[in-house]
């Protein structure tokens, strides 16, 4: 067979950051901090942000999963950082919108390497692994409100 | 004997993103011949009605065909009686039916529940919830290196305080046939009673509640060829009689008063609300279908495929697989990693190429600990598969694993 539809699922990009994962461990102190699983499969994430004055100003991840779950990890942390909380939050609500195959903003911000992730929509089993982590960094900046 | 079987069942025959479908996911749910499909057709366009009551045809027709079942289920593991036949939604809703019938009535402080750590969470959690509730003390028997069990160990750790010890017949992640008569007669000479969890054990060999001397036995239909919705509690006679329904309603009352009722006799007063009736007329069509193309045939065609498949999976580099090597100790399925390589990416591009795998922790999270796994990929054998499809599995594995070592 061809890896044409692989391919679709698995950019490079994605690849890459499942092999070189970016913010990658954990904020020691003052941190919140959300624990996260998809009980289907096993797929754990550790996250800890560091929000002041309503801005994200790191994010960490540590867990175990798929390269989709950790990739799309990965990228969040990257994308979400230096930004603030309510645009965090719309970004999570972008991604979800990506994920279902629904029409989005695509000019509000710039995506960067999350919009590798695109493909992940044609493939309604891997959905989950792939919104893991916006899921828990939701959850965690809501609990911090 | 598979290509005359594989016509039986209809689903097998297409394809899935462009491929023939190879489907090696029967521990999770088999596939359904037409015998069944056409069974519930029949059901539901000539005889459907409800049971135990109509005094009209339809009424008894849906009666007879919904006892028939139960008499066919008796026979098909050799149980004395159609009292000790109760019809469930499956094996989960009879392993509860133990834990909160039996469990509740006969469970005090610090009585033990013995399991062992290969248990599906539908053989954990209904016992941790109980002894939780008693203040019972749930106990483990521990595994062998190779994922079987030592009879020496459950000498070890079942003792007279010991009161109900429930293990799965056959594992659904390492396949291992369990000595479940052996730990039985252990179990009874310490005055406990015996559960055997036979969702991955009663589809695919013979099997004699008689014989094994078990005092419950749970199995569900859709694992064996039978619709889902429909499983089986089979019970002993004299422990079923003494214990107290966990459903109440319609159905399964004798008399009913204001403030006091009655129940039905055996095995009706386990059976509240209008019962699972096309779900029992499939298991019984998927029994008759079992029947003919014979258990002993089942067993040694999935015995042979497992040796088949360790040996061909054996020949990839880097691929792990988990239980017994032994073929003779282990049912149709053959557990693995490859690599590196997460099983949800394994089983993608699988299916990609039309081969259906399980992938995750099988509900089995304490055995996944056990293995030092967080998740593995599963392929689950069954009459309809071939060693066509475990060359297809095989050079579907090869396929993953030069794409992802491409990229690592």
């Amino acid at each position: 067979m061809s890896f044409n539809n692989l391919d679709q699922l698995y950019r490079s990009v994605i690849m890459d950051h499942y092999k070189n994962p970016r913010n990658k461990g954990e904020i020691e102190d003052g941190a919140l901090t959300v624990d996260m699983n998809n009980p289907t499969c096993g797929d754990r994430i550790h996250l800890t942000l560091q929000v002041e004055d309503g801005i994200v100003k790191d994010a960490k991840f540590d867990g175990e999963g798929c390269s989709i779950s950790m990739s799309s990890a990965s990228m969040m942390t990257q994308l979400i950082k230096d930004k603030k909380v309510e645009e965090a939050l719309e970004l999570a609500d972008i991604f979800s919108k990506m994920m279902l195959g629904e029409d989005f903003d695509d000019e509000k911000y710039d995506l960067g390497d999350v919009e590798a992730l695109q493909g992940v929509a044609k493939f309604p089993a891997r959905i989950k692994c792939a919104t893991l982590a916006w899921k828990a960094m939701e959850k965690g900046v809501k609990e911090g409100e | 004997m598979n290509t005359t079987i594989r016509s039986y069942f209809p689903i097998l025959d297409q394809e899935i993103n462009g491929h023939p479908l190879v489907y090696l996911d029967s521990a999770a749910t088999s596939q359904k011949p037409i015998q069944v499909i056409e069974a519930l057709e029949k059901y539901y366009k000539f005889n459907n009605a409800n049971v135990h009551r109509g005094v009209h045809t339809l009424g008894n027709r849906a009666t007879d065909d919904y006892e028939g079942a139960r008499e066919k289920v008796r026979k098909f593991i050799n149980a004395a009686s159609t009292q000790e036949v109760i019809f469930t939604r499956g094996t989960t809703t009879s392993i509860n039916t133990i834990a909160s019938g039996y469990g509740r009535q006969n469970i005090v402080e610090g009585d033990e529940i013995v399991i062992t750590y290969m248990e599906h969470h539908s053989n954990i959690i209904p016992w941790q919830q109980l002894a939780k509730e008693k203040g019972a003390v749930l106990k483990y028997i521990d595994l062998e290196p190779d994922g079987t069990i030592s009879l020496d160990t459950v000498r070890k750790v079942v003792t007279p305080k010991t009161k109900i010890v429930s293990v799965m017949m056959v594992s659904n992640v390492l396949g291992t046939i369990n000595p479940v008569k052996e730990i039985a007669k252990i179990a009874h000479g310490n005055g406990a009673i015996m559960v055997v969890d036979g969702a991955q054990g009663v589809p695919h060999m013979k099997v004699d509640v008689q014989d094994l001397d078990c005092d419950f036995l749970a199995f569900s239909g859709h694992k064996m060829c039978g619709p889902t919705g429909i499983g089986v509690l089979y019970g002993k006679k004299a422990i079923l009689e003494n214990m107290e329904p966990v459903e109440f309603g319609g159905e399964m009352i004798d008399f009913v008063g204001l403030y006091e009722s009655t129940w039905k006799e055996l095995p009706w007063k386990f059976e509240g609300g209008t019962p699972i009736i096309a779900g029992a007329v499939g298991l019984g069509a998927a029994i008759d279908f079992l029947n003919e193309i014979g258990l002993d045939t089942i067993a040694a065609h999935e015995h042979q495929m497992a040796r088949y498949a360790m040996d061909q999976m054996s020949t990839i580099d880097g691929l792990t697989i988990y239980g017994p090597k032994d073929e003779m100790k282990r049912c149709g399925l053959v557990t693995f990693n490859l690599d590196d390589v997460h099983p949800h990416d394994v089983a993608t591009v699988l299916d990609m190429n039309g081969i259906a795998v399980r992938a995750g922790h099988h509900c089995a999270q304490p055995l996944m600990k056990w293995l030092e796994a967080t998740a593995t990929a599963r392929a689950s054998f069954y009459m309809y598969n071939s060693e066509e499809d475990i060359d297809a599995l095989v050079k579907g594995l090869r396929v993953a694993k030069e794409y992802f070592n491409d990229v690592f």
